[in-house]
């Protein structure tokens, strides 16, 4: 059995090395250390991986306990590890995925003051993920949970002079923060009922035991999701994603599109015993992904910052695989991360090189021509937006995609409004995906293009677009191709997808989805290719502006929760800032002050008061015995 | 009688600073630095020792008694248990980086502000192991009245006012315990005939369920107090901003513990059935303060308030999580007085160095201050990060046992205690924000850690992390106290 915790050990010593002594160490030696820890994570992950597919541990995972995290008294957390498929899957990923986004950094970062601190967090944050997905308890997952947020909120506002940088930081960490929250009651709720938290534990005695008492099997699970929720950027927790574009175009790629942000996926994946007992918190589920998948992809359409809009389709794209949990096609939502780990990675890190090229221009309308610029970026670029658009048996994308808007008619759980939404969304995203290509690389360029690329830049970007047209072979729809590699292998972890008896046949809605894609291509060819731009006429007019406003912020999201949230928070803790109960406080001292100046006046030291006062005590003592 | 001498070292170090320092003040340091590192020595080998013992069997590790008053039943009778040493291990620990931030810091009576630093420790020590109640009372003023002076002479601007304010409040706590511990002792005297102050004796008498409310209250109310509970918190800011830095370290980092602790070691064993009576109250009131305080914290521009409003919102954890009467939630309790001390500790010995760099306290006139001092910027992230509860450090485990072991009992209150989780964030991330991210402020960098400040702050550090890794010998070394 292999030395599972050698994976997160790795990047976690590359942490300490630079987070200790960075600041001595050449740029050479920082770049070894941060992209070197990570690539040797991958490397075994591969070795292991392939020995994990060729000869499967009994019980279809390893496992290794490093120490006694804590115990009290029925309550016993150990640092575990345990590697299934899933969490294979996901280490794959991070890590390999990871140490690509690791290369490209060494030549994109080269010129930052803060190159040790950038590699530093960026090791911290892939053994926070692996931790996150091998963790065999929900502590230990929610450790790895935290830890990724602390590393997203310092890679957000890596560039921390900029006040806007550490204001999106921080709107990440506290909206996260609410779903962790959340979370965090969910397991505490777990414990009270199972009386363990180890993942396994759990999901062998919840069946019987809610079973039994179907209290909160309900609620487990719904305050599990808003977990996910906040992570993953979906209704009503998204808003924090396009924000935290503002972190180097790296982290983008690597937490903010490949791997943290679909933490929120894993989380329901592993713990799909909870959500299998509650229809409703399926359908939940399912209805939140769709609603994202179109509100998110709406915006994308109209953004005009190139990371902006590939947020809006990150979140859209999640919401996806949202919407393939809820109706039970567990593998589909995890392929579908699977491929878009590839292609938006691939997408993010290009658009640093437009970026970068374009003297540090964001506006997409601003660009244009670089296909004859910058032809090998061109074609990269190119093969990660039809990714994105799943173009039809060409694309990664479309195998996954494909797949979830088939089981979002035909799964246990789907109907066909929810197919209708992510259809629509499948028609946006590849109208997004054409627009994004079009006005970048087509046209004239308006802004001067500067040098920008070498090896290592190029070398990550090539890896991730041949994955982005190929990593979906591997899984063919089953009326084309009898070859399902992917769910066969996660069938070991995952319920298989349950159809519904009376579902439509499966090449109709092939064939429309397909449609779908080629209309949404053409209507974003028709709107923007820059000799014909019918959109900017089109656009003009006054109710098109504002609906565009709309989209473009979003959907006011923002504007709601200033409204509903922070205005009414901040005016408390502002009118509260003396602390209410100090008034008390001080009216008891100034009592007593005023009390003391009331009986100092009658110590004057005049013998004629104190006569008077005598006196007037007799007549009234006098008085009083007369009456009584 | 090695407890006399963790008290005695104490007493006799502050003598001895004062004197020295007529002569020599660099002296008196030094002797103050090596009676604490002597007591933490002394308390080591002690929980060297019974590492063993603790575990298993008996309760009492040492007990110590000899006459006092005898007329009046009153004895010298010091004792401690796992969770006495636990604290003792803190308070010598805390005690030593205090002298250490106060080296430059104190620059005038520097003898007489170590007696008083010395002797405040020796009342902490004293109040952690007195099992006589005559003798508990007698420590709770020795810590008392040092501290005041400390604070008055030593203090801010506005130290005056918050001297008087620290005063009356304990004070006025404190006399209504020892109205409560008279009447114990004559309640008991006419139950058995005996008149004693000692612990082990008044556990055994029986109260009339009304008598015993009063009692309590008198206890509970010095204790919360202490504590502080909202909405007895008011001296707290006062006391913590204007103190000199190991001031405040001393005043979070451990006499907010006597309160807990006494509420632990008197009201929940003396008590029990008055103490469940009210349990809902005090749940609502610990929950209650984890928020209020907090959204206190967000609000202020001082530095050192906002930080002593954290402090009043994780000390309502404690409250939460004691009267939850579960095992669980009252090993988190343990583990927040610990990881609260270090944390809080640590920032407000952060607050002071940045108010020897930049003389003020206010963070709006701060900013931008990690490019110049990025070692201290990256452990005040780490104590940032403690005090939102981030895994990996001890204050988690601290929390996560609180709230899991208190959710059973009231999910509801439990549930308001952990949006608490949220609002920590906001305070902490802003206060990040505010003095060490954004746009560099003011003209002159500041100096980095020096050396000495460098030691202060990466033992606090490295205390936190190995508590939230391997926080299982602590749990260990109070489990016997906590079964009971």
């Amino acid at each position: 059995m292999p030395l599972l915790a050698l994976i997160p050990a790795l990047p976690l010593t590359g942490f300490l090395v630079l987070f200790l002594g960075g600041r001595r160490f050449s740029r050479n030696v920082i770049a070894g250390i941060g992209a070197g820890s990570v690539i040797a994570s991958a490397v075994f992950t591969l070795l292991w991986g392939i020995r994990f597919l060729q000869s499967p541990p009994a019980g279809g995972a390893w496992t290794q306990s490093l120490w006694q995290w804590f115990r009290v008294e029925s309550l016993s957390v150990g640092i575990d590890l345990r590697l299934d498929a899933l969490s294979l899957l996901f280490v794959f990923i991070i890590t390999f995925v990871g140490a690509l986004i690791h290369i490209y950094s060494v030549a994109f970062m080269r010129q930052d003051r803060d190159y040790a601190r950038f590699f530093a967090s960026m090791n911290l944050f892939v053994c926070s993920m692996l931790l996150l997905v091998m963790a065999d308890n929900l502590v230990l997952l929610y450790l790895g949970w935290e830890g990724v947020g602390l590393c997203s909120y310092l890679l957000i506002g890596f560039w921390y002079e900029k006040p806007a940088n550490c204001y999106a930081a921080n709107k990440a960490f506290y909206i996260t923060r609410i779903g962790d929250t959340a979370m965090a009651i969910g397991l505490f709720l777990l414990f009270k009922e199972l009386g363990t938290l180890s993942i396994p534990g759990i999901l062998n005695q919840a069946p019987q035991h809610f079973a039994r008492s179907a209290s909160y099997s309900t609620l487990i699970p719904l305050l599990l999701l808003a977990g996910g929720i906040g992570k993953s950027a979906q209704l009503p927790l998204q808003t924090w994603l396009p924000d935290a574009m503002a972190g180097p175009s790296p982290v983008s790629a690597l937490i903010h599109a490949a791997t943290m942000v679909t933490a929120g996926v894993y989380l329901i994946a592993r713990m799909h015993g909870l959500f299998l007992l509650s229809p409703m918190a399926m359908s939940v589920t399912a209805v939140i992904g769709a609603i994202t998948l179109f509100i998110a992809g709406c915006s994308a359409l109209v953004q005009t910052d190139i990371k902006r809009i590939l947020a809006y389709s990150t979140i859209s794209q999640i919401g996806y695989m949202f919407l393939a949990l809820g109706v039970g096609a567990w593998s589909a939502a995890i392929f579908h991360f699977f491929t878009h780990a590839f292609f938006k990675a691939l997408l993010f890190l290009a658009a640093g090189v437009v970026i970068e090229a374009l003297h540090h221009e964001h506006n997409i309308f601003k660009m244009g021509g670089l296909r004859q610029k910058m032809p090998l970026l061109f074609y990269t670029f190119l093969s990660g937006a039809a990714s994105l658009a799943a173009l039809p048996l060409i694309t990664a994308g479309f195998f996954s995609k494909d797949q979830i808007l088939w089981y979002a008619w035909s799964a246990g759980n789907g109907n066909i409004l929810l197919w209708a939404i992510a259809l629509a969304g499948a028609f946006i995203t590849a109208c997004y995906s054409t627009r994004l290509l079009l006005v970048v690389f087509w046209g004239e360029a308006k802004t001067p293009v500067g040098k920008f690329g070498g090896r290592l830049i190029y070398l990550p970007l090539i890896t991730l677009a041949a994955l982005s047209l190929i990593s979906g072979f591997i899984e063919w729809p089953h009326n084309i191709l009898h070859l399902t590699l992917f769910s066969d292998e996660l069938q070991q972890v995952l319920p298989a997808t349950i159809l519904q008896e009376n579902h439509p046949p499966e090449f109709l809605l092939q064939g429309i989805a397909a449609t779908a894609t080629i209309a949404g291509i053409y209507m974003g060819y028709h709107w923007y290719y820059p000799i014909t731009g019918r959109i900017y006429r089109w656009q003009a007019g006054t109710r098109m502006l504002a609906f565009r406003s709309f989209l473009l912020d979003g959907w006011k999201f923002d504007q709601l929760y200033r409204t509903l949230f922070i205005q009414p928070f901040l005016y408390l803790t502002r009118i509260n800032k003396n602390d209410v109960f100090d008034r008390v406080y001080s009216g008891i001292a100034r009592g007593s002050v005023s009390l003391n100046r009331l009986f100092s006046a009658s110590q004057n030291g005049s013998l004629r008061w104190y006569i008077a006062a005598v006196l007037i005590g007799i007549l009234f003592i006098v008085t009083l015995q007369l009456l009584l | 009688m090695i407890l006399v001498w963790m008290i005695g070292i104490l007493l006799a170090g502050g003598f001895l600073c004062w004197l020295l320092a007529r002569w020599n003040t660099q002296l008196s340091k030094w002797a103050a630095l090596l009676s604490l590192a002597a007591g933490l020595l002394i308390v080591g080998s002690v929980a060297w020792q019974y590492g063993d013992t603790v575990r298993s069997q008996a309760t009492w590790l040492i007990d110590y008694r000899i006459n006092w008053i005898p007329a009046f039943g009153i004895s010298f009778h010091v004792a401690i248990d796992g969770l006495s040493l636990v604290l003792l291990l803190l308070t010598f620990f805390l005690g030593l980086l205090a002298v250490l931030c106060s080296w430059n810091e104190i620059r005038e009576r520097t003898g007489f502000y170590f007696f008083n630093l010395l002797w405040t420790l020796a009342g902490i020590s004293g109040v952690f192991m007195a099992m006589d109640l005559f003798l508990f009372y007698f420590f709770w003023e020795v810590m008392l009245v040092p501290m005041y002076f400390l604070i008055a002479i030593w203090g801010d601007s506005n130290r005056r006012y918050a001297a008087y304010k620290f005063f009356i409040f304990t004070q006025a706590g404190g006399l209504l315990m020892l109205l409560a511990i008279l009447a114990l002792y004559f309640v008991n005297a006419t139950q058995s005939g005996v008149y004693t102050f000692d612990y082990f004796d008044l556990l055994n008498v029986s109260l009339a369920p009304e008598t015993a409310r009063w009692i309590m209250a008198g206890f509970l109310i010095a204790f919360a107090v202490k504590l502080p509970v909202v909405p007895f918190h008011n001296w707290l800011p006062d006391a913590h901003s204007e103190a000199p830095t190991a001031g405040s370290l001393i005043l979070a980092g451990l006499l907010l513990k006597t309160g807990a602790y006494g509420i632990i070691r008197f009201v929940l064993t003396l008590f029990p059935q008055a103490a469940a009576d009210i349990a809902w109250w005090a749940m609502l009131f610990g929950a209650v303060g984890i928020v209020y305080g907090a959204m206190l914290a967000y609000a202020q521009t001082d530095l050192k308030r906002l930080i002593a409003y954290t402090s009043v919102s994780h000390m309502g954890f404690v409250l939460l999580g004691v009267f939850a009467f579960r095992e669980i939630a009252l090993q988190g309790v343990i583990m927040q007085l610990l990881t609260h001390g270090i944390g809080t500790g640590a920032l407000f010995a952060m607050a002071g160095m940045l108010k020897e760099r930049l003389h003020t306290r206010d963070i709006e006139k701060m900013g931008g201050l990690w490019s110049a001092m990025p070692a201290m910027g990256g452990m005040a992230l780490l104590f940032t990060m403690a005090s939102l509860g981030l895994p990996m450090l001890g204050s988690f485990i601290a929390e996560f046992l609180i709230l899991l072991g208190t959710f059973p009992v009231q999910p509801a209150l439990t549930s308001i205690a952990t949006l608490g989780l949220i609002f920590a964030a906001l305070y902490s991330l802003r206060m990040m924000q505010k003095v060490f991210l954004g746009p560099v402020k003011g003209a002159s960098p500041p100096k980095d850690l020096t050396p000495r400040e460098l030691i202060i702050m990466a033992t606090l550090g490295i205390s936190m992390v190995l508590l939230g890794l391997f926080p299982q010998p602590i749990l260990d070394m109070v489990k016997m106290t906590v079964h009971q």
